[in-house]
Parts: structure tokens; sequence; C-alpha cells
């Protein structure tokens, strides 16, 4: 069975030469999360983006496949590729607020996308939003399908999304830091729900975030992002208990731990970010499309 | 959502008061020859300059006086508005679909049809805009229809803009990209995501604009290059009321009074409006 998600030496550059993907590879088997942790600016929304077809146009890749259930993106024209994309994958946005269409309201955004672009009976539709909105534990599912998205809260307006998200049974979910715009509190619940519907529906999803708490809670595997490199892949377990890399060992030494949160937290090691800058300038230097 | 509870009552009185005067005025133009008290071109010397009912030696039946070739006033008011809208309306929303088609065009698809949407707009408006009036009416000639032609060819830079920054500013929302994610189509999206966003202010702008044009066209009968015919309107009762001013005050005060109380309505309502139907806001 080919994996749900295959990217192969994926490389990106912008108008001005700098490199924003790194020959970047990853896969993501079917039913099976995998976090993409880094730092901010490190691409890994980059990532999530050349997967759903959606890269800035200022953002040119050079080389490497993008494979959806052992489709490759690359060899579909463009109209096949929106299809296939829109047909198997969905986004859980980081913004609840701007990813939802303010002068419409939420039931007619829910259904329209199973009507349109599925050519589902509209009462089909309404069925499964139902349905999807009951998975997402919303109790008043009337007001919130009539309300307009600014009369919801960030956490009822994210539980919107992850309902469409799941609404047309995508294979692949690119969940792009879906927790880091809502309070602490709401963070963790839509968490526990984003883990459970993939556990019902077995959706893979490709998790990113910046969080390791969250990469331990919701992930079996993990790419360690740095500057548009994978650093580091492993299964979780397999990488808090034994990281390999040095700036993974430092990720996780700067990282907050709920058992001791008074212990002293020790930012990413200077020194470490200076060899691993040092190793892809020259790794840079070596490089040119189509010979990574 | 207090505050814009607040707003909302705010512009409920505005969206009346600016309502109910533009609907008085149209009905009256619409239903002049019902409702006009007098024939607006009927001269009669014996009546000339009667003053407006609560002065001495005013006559019943002209109820805001005569001008100086014993005209009824109200009654050259209450035809002139016939013009006076025909222009606003038909004038406003052509400018309004050329410039809010074009706009959203180029906000929302950017690259090179922007550039150039927007390199044109830049261009016309470097003409002051009253002077390209009267430019183009002494090209085009006298008439109503060039009239709306004129205003249409001059004011659609102003839908052009603000749409394009406005839409430009949608195009980059999450929600747009969600749903080129889900597969729709680009015009698709620009005309079911993006435009009722924008509407609202289409709508202000397009009320506004027909304010204006009632402006421009006063302005262009002011100065004689409206339409040719004996027909009343706005602008030339103003002109005639400026050289009688001393003689017949109320002349030149009505007209004036009925153009700012519709201009105002106008931009007043479109706001109001605009509050009503923009979702954040309501
Ligand atoms: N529209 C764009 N055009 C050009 N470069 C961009 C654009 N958006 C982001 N970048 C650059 O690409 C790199 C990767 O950005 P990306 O948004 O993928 O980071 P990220 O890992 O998602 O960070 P964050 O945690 O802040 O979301 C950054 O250096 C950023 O400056
Ligand atoms: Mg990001």
């Amino acid at each position: 069975m080919s994996a749900c998600l295959d990217i192969c030496e994926l490389s990106a550059v912008l108008p001005n030469g700098q490199r924003v993907l790194r020959s970047v590879s990853l896969s993501v088997q079917p039913g099976e999360v995998r976090a993409l942790v880094g730092e901010s600016g490190a691409g890994k929304t980059m990532i999530g983006k050349a997967v759903l077809g959606v890269l800035p146009k200022s953002v040119r890749v050079v080389e490497g496949e993008m494979l959806i259930e052992g489709e490759d993106l690359g060899r579909l024209d463009a109209k096949a590729r929106r299809n296939l994309i829109g047909a198997r994958t969905a986004l859980i946005p980081q913004d609840p607020l701007t990813a939802l269409n303010p002068s419409r309201r939420i039931g007619a955004q829910m259904t329209d996308r199973l009507v349109r672009i599925l050519g589902w009976s509209g009462e089909r539709a309404d069925q499964r939003i139902r349905q999807l909105l009951d998975e997402v534990q919303i109790r008043d599912p009337e007001r919130v399908l009539k309300s307009y998205p600014h009369e919801l809260s960030g956490g009822l307006r994210q539980r919107v999304l992850i309902a469409a998200a799941f609404a047309a049974e995508p294979r692949l979910i690119v969940a792009d830091e879906p927790t880091t715009a809502l309070d602490v509190t709401v963070q963790k619940q839509i968490l526990r729900l984003i883990a459970q519907l993939q556990r019902e529906h077995g959706t893979a999803i490709l998790f990113v975030t910046h969080d390791l708490g969250v990469v331990a809670k919701i992930s079996q595997k993990v790419s360690v992002l740095y500057a548009g490199k994978v650093v580091e892949e492993a299964e979780t377990a397999q990488l808090f208990a034994a990281p390999q890399h040095a700036y993974t060992r430092a990720l996780i030494a700067a990282t907050p731990r709920y058992t001791d949160p008074y212990a002293s937290l020790k930012p990413v090691d200077e020194s470490v970010l200076a060899g691993l800058t040092a190793e892809i300038a020259a790794a840079d230097n070596d490089w040119r499309p189509g010979h990574g | 959502m207090d505050e814009a509870r607040i707003a909302r009552r705010a512009s409920s009185p505005r969206l009346w008061l600016a309502g109910g005067w533009l609907l008085l005025a149209l009905l009256a133009a619409i239903f002049a020859p019902l409702v006009a008290p007098q024939d607006p071109l009927a001269q009669d010397l014996m009546l000339e300059r009667l003053p407006p009912f609560w002065l001495d030696g005013a006559e019943p039946g002209y109820w805001l006086g005569t001008d100086s070739l014993g005209r009824d006033l109200l009654s050259r008011l209450i035809f002139g508005g016939r013009i006076a809208f025909i222009v606003a309306f038909a004038a406003a929303t052509s400018a309004c679909l050329i410039g809010s088609a074009l706009g959203l065009i180029a906000g929302y698809f950017g690259g090179w049809a922007d550039r150039i949407i927007s390199r044109i707009v830049d261009v016309w408006m470097a003409f002051p805009p009253v002077l390209f009036a009267i430019l183009l009416v002494a090209v085009l000639g006298t008439g109503l229809s060039s009239v709306i032609l004129a205003i249409a060819i001059i004011d659609w830079t102003r839908f052009c803009r603000v749409i394009r920054a406005e839409a430009m500013s949608q195009a980059r929302m999450d929600y747009v990209e969600s749903a080129r994610i889900a597969g729709y189509g680009r015009i698709g999206i620009m005309l079911r995501e993006v435009l009722p966003n924008v509407l609202p202010s289409v709508v202000a702008l397009l009320s506004l604009e027909m304010g204006i044009a009632v402006i421009v066209e006063a302005i262009l009968s002011f100065v004689n290059l409206s339409i040719s015919t004996d027909d009343p309107t706005w602008g030339s009762i103003i002109a005639e009321g400026r050289l009688s001013i001393h003689q017949a005050w109320w002349v030149l005060v009505f007209p004036l009074i009925t153009l700012i109380l519709t201009v105002l309505s106008f931009s007043q309502f479109g706001e109001a409006l605009k509050a009503r139907f923009d979702p954040v806001l309501r």
C-alpha cells in the first residue's frame, strides 16, 4: 500500500535565490499522524502549502516530487491536480477567524463545498454537516449553522473548521498550528477533538506545530525542521527517548515540562545553531537544482 | 459586539431620514405631472416674483413663489428632480458597474491585470474631474445622454480604486485559500467568496456617487452645458436664481436646499446601508 503522502527531495526557492525548502523528504502513512516541528520561519507552513497546491506566487519549486496516495502531483495537469487535492485533502488552518468567509453563514459555507465540489445532494450534505457538528461536540447546531463567523467564539469557530475538514472524508489533513490562535484551556479541548476524530475516521494528518508538548500528545512520527531542512525524523517516542541530532536535543531541553514546570529552561544553544547554519551553508554551496 | 450594536442603532434614524427624503423626492419626480401644482413652463408676467406662501403678497397654489417669468418654483423643482434622478441612477450605475468589475478583477487577480488597470486609473485621475466633464460634454455635445456618459466615464475610477483595495485584502484572507484547496475555480471564488465581502462598499459608493452625479449635472446645467431644452433642471434654476437674488432670493435658495438635501441624503443613505449590510458591523 502506498503512503498517503510522500514528499521526496522537495526544494523551493524565493525570487532572490534564497532556499526556503532544502531537499525535504517526508511521508505520512494512511491513518497516521506525523508532526512537523520547528521554530518560526523553518518552513513548516511552506511544506503544507506545497502539498495543498497553494504556494505563494513568489515561491518556486525547483526540484522534488510530491505523491498523494501514489499519484504524482507533478505529472498531473493543473485541473486534475486541483481535483485530486480537493477530493483527498483538507486544511485545518491556524486562524479560525480569517479561514471562514465573514459574509456567509456557517451552514452555507460548510454544505456548499460538498454540494458544489463533490456533487452531493443538498440533503445529504446537510445531514453530513450535522453529523460532524455533533462529532465535534457542538450542542446547538441550529444556531451555529445560522450564524456568521464573527458571532461565534474562537473555540467554536475552530470546531466548525475541524468539522468542515473531516466532512468530505479526506485521506489527508494538513493541520497548520490549529491551536496556536486559541487560549490555553481551549487548546487542549481542540487537540483532544482532533485526535479523537482522527482515530475514528482513520485520517492521516500532517500536523504542523512548534510545540513539542503537542507533538508528544498527538503524533506517532515526527520530522524536525530547521531552516527548511529536515534534520531528524523518528517515531515520536523514539525522538523523545533518544534524540539523535544536537538541534533536536536542544529543542527538547528548551521545552517546558508539565511534570516539572519550574525547572530552568535552556534556550536553544547558540553553538548548536551556529554549527547547523554552517552545515547548511556548506550544503547550499554545493547545491544546484536537479543535482541535489 | 456592543459597539456594533450602537453603530447600528445610530445608523437607523440616519437611514430613515435620508431614505425618507430620497423616497419623497423620487416619488414626486416620477409622478410630477400629477403632483406639481402648476405647469412648470407656463409663464405669466402678472405673477412674476411671487414670494413663498408665508410672506405678504403670496398667491395660493404657488407655495414656494415664482421666478422672474412668473413660473411656479415648486413645480419647476419637482420636474427638475426627474432629470436629477435619471442622471443619478443611470450615471452612477454605469460608473459602478465598470469601476467595480475592473476593481474586483485587478484586486483579486493581481499581476498584469492589476498593473494595466491601475495604470489606466492613474492616467484617468490625472485630469481634474470638473474640467474633464466640461471637456467631454463639449466633445459629446450637450444632452441628457452625454451628461450621463460623461459622469460614468469620469467617475468609474472612484469605484475601481476602492473595490480594488478591498478585493486585494480579501484575496489574502485564508478563506480564499481554503476555497482554492477545496477545488473552486478562480472566477467562482471571485464571484462567490470575494464579491459578497466588497458589496457593502459597492452599495455605499453607489449611493454616494448618485449624489455626486446630481451635483455634476447641476454644475453642467449651471454653466449651460447640460440639456439644451427648456426643461427645468436644478442647476438651471439655480443659475436663473442667481441673477435675481436681490429681487427674489427664494428662486436661488430653494433649489440650493433641495440639491444639498438630496446630495447629503444619498451619501448618508449609502453609509447607513453599508453599516446594515456589513456582517461584521451588523
Ligand atoms: N509569501 C511569502 N513569500 C516569500 N517568502 C515567504 C512567504 N511566506 C513566508 N516566507 C518565508 O519562507 C520561510 C518559511 O516560512 P513559513 O511560513 O513556512 O515558516 P513556519 O515554519 O510556518 O513559521 P511559523 O511558525 O512562524 O508559522 C520564512 O523564511 C519566511 O520568511
Ligand atoms: Mg507557519
